[in-house]
């Protein structure tokens, strides 16, 4: 469905936006980020939250909507465990694991994506040229397939499978890892592929009758 | 023994007693069962979307969407055996809001808007509802049980529930 060169220029984007945001992330945390290499992933809805660590993972879900020119989703899925670690980096305060997340460390976490988030967003819109705003973020404290359910059901009207550009950062030191998701909608691929010049659009015959 | 069967997101399954139907980690999407309470045979459905009308594929996949996954369930479990005018009942669970947004538009209340569309066929089809949990803002694990009729719901923080 997509060519070579439309999932390099995808991957490409998502490196960039990753970069942007893990600079960001790296001045919030004063620690040193690394990321792995982003990956365009097309996969069955099922095959998305065992990416996470199956359907019943306990996981903190950070997500923010993506508007304007495009529209989309960004979803930073963080596990349990790393999700108490990361508060307590954030906060300087000496945790009891078992407790519940507090008002003030959710909220702290909420910030933390909005700053991933819209770190990434403004690099794509530079790159793209493309007018993109993004939500104030939302946070939830749930099962894996309860917190891909939403962004992933709309791709339902189109096909069997999700879109999703991935990549992760990874804090240095406690290893605390960072599942970052860009979930386009549907109909915004296509104006993203174009925007950066690289759609083939159907009308464009001459690619298929031995062209390039 | 009994068998385990699990229903994976757009999937629809049925089966008879004594095997177990069961759904990980419902969000939006909602858990619809229906059974034979005469034959103990169930079904379950892991509904995706409102409706199959928007599709942009012609030939999709019946169990994402309320309307047509419910149809295709309920014909399953007719070839089992389950008798349409025994009265087959339903249950339902899922369909929640896992993200609170501040501009409540409808695409965002998907797990509402699924709620709506699977009662809506389910009246259609003169089926019963007798239980249901629905909507709030958390996912929820359920397990449907052919033997008893009995459908568990488990969720993070918000206690488990027997309809």
């Amino acid at each position: 469905m997509y060519s070579d060169l439309e999932l390099d220029a995808l991957r490409e984007i998502g490196n960039i936006g990753a970069g942007n945001a893990a600079t960001a992330l790296s001045m919030m945390l004063s620690k040193k980020i690394t990321i792995k290499v982003p990956q365009v992933k097309i996969i069955s809805f099922n095959d998305v939250s065992e990416l996470l660590g199956g359907p019943e993972k306990l996981v903190v879900g950070i997500f923010l909507r993506i508007s304007g020119d495009i529209d989309g989703n960004i979803l930073i899925v963080i596990s349990e465990e790393d999700a108490y670690a990361l508060a307590k980096t954030l906060l300087n305060n000496n945790r009891d694991i078992n407790r519940d997340f507090s008002e003030m460390e959710e909220s702290a976490l909420a910030e933390l994506g909005n700053i991933i988030g819209s770190s990434y967003v403004t690099a794509l819109s530079e790159l793209t040229k493309l007018y993109l705003k993004i939500s104030v973020p939302s946070i939830a404290f749930d099962m894996a397939g309860a917190i891909v359910s939403f962004p992933l059901s709309l791709y339902g009207y189109l096909g069997d499978t999700a879109f999703l550009i991935e990549t992760e950062f990874v804090e240095g030191l406690a290893g605390i890892k960072l599942h970052y998701l860009m979930i386009p909608d549907d109909k915004s691929l296509k104006q993203l592929l174009k925007a950066i010049g690289v759609s083939t659009f159907e009308s464009d015959n001459s690619r298929r009758n031995g062209g390039i | 023994m009994s068998l385990i069967i699990r229903v994976g997101m757009a999937e629809y399954k049925a089966a008879r007693s004594p095997a177990t139907l069961v759904t990980l980690g419902l969000g939006s999407c909602v858990g619809v069962v229906l059974y034979d309470r005469v034959k103990k045979i169930g079904g379950l459905a892991h509904v995706m979307l409102p409706d199959s009308r928007l599709s942009s594929q012609k030939d999709f996949n019946p169990g994402k969407f309320a309307d047509t996954a419910i149809d295709a369930l309920l014909q399953d479990m007719l070839k089992l055996g389950a008798n349409r005018k025994s009265d087959i009942i339903s249950k339902i669970a899922g369909g929640a809001q896992m993200f609170k947004m501040k501009a409540e538009s409808s695409v965002m209340q998907i797990g509402k808007r699924n709620v709506e569309a699977v009662k809506a066929k389910l009246n259609e089809l003169d089926i019963k509802i007798v239980a249901e949990d629905v909507e709030g803002n958390y996912g929820r694990t359920i397990e449907f049980f052919c033997e008893t009729g009995e459908l568990t719901i488990k969720t993070i923080g918000h206690g488990v529930r027997i309809l």
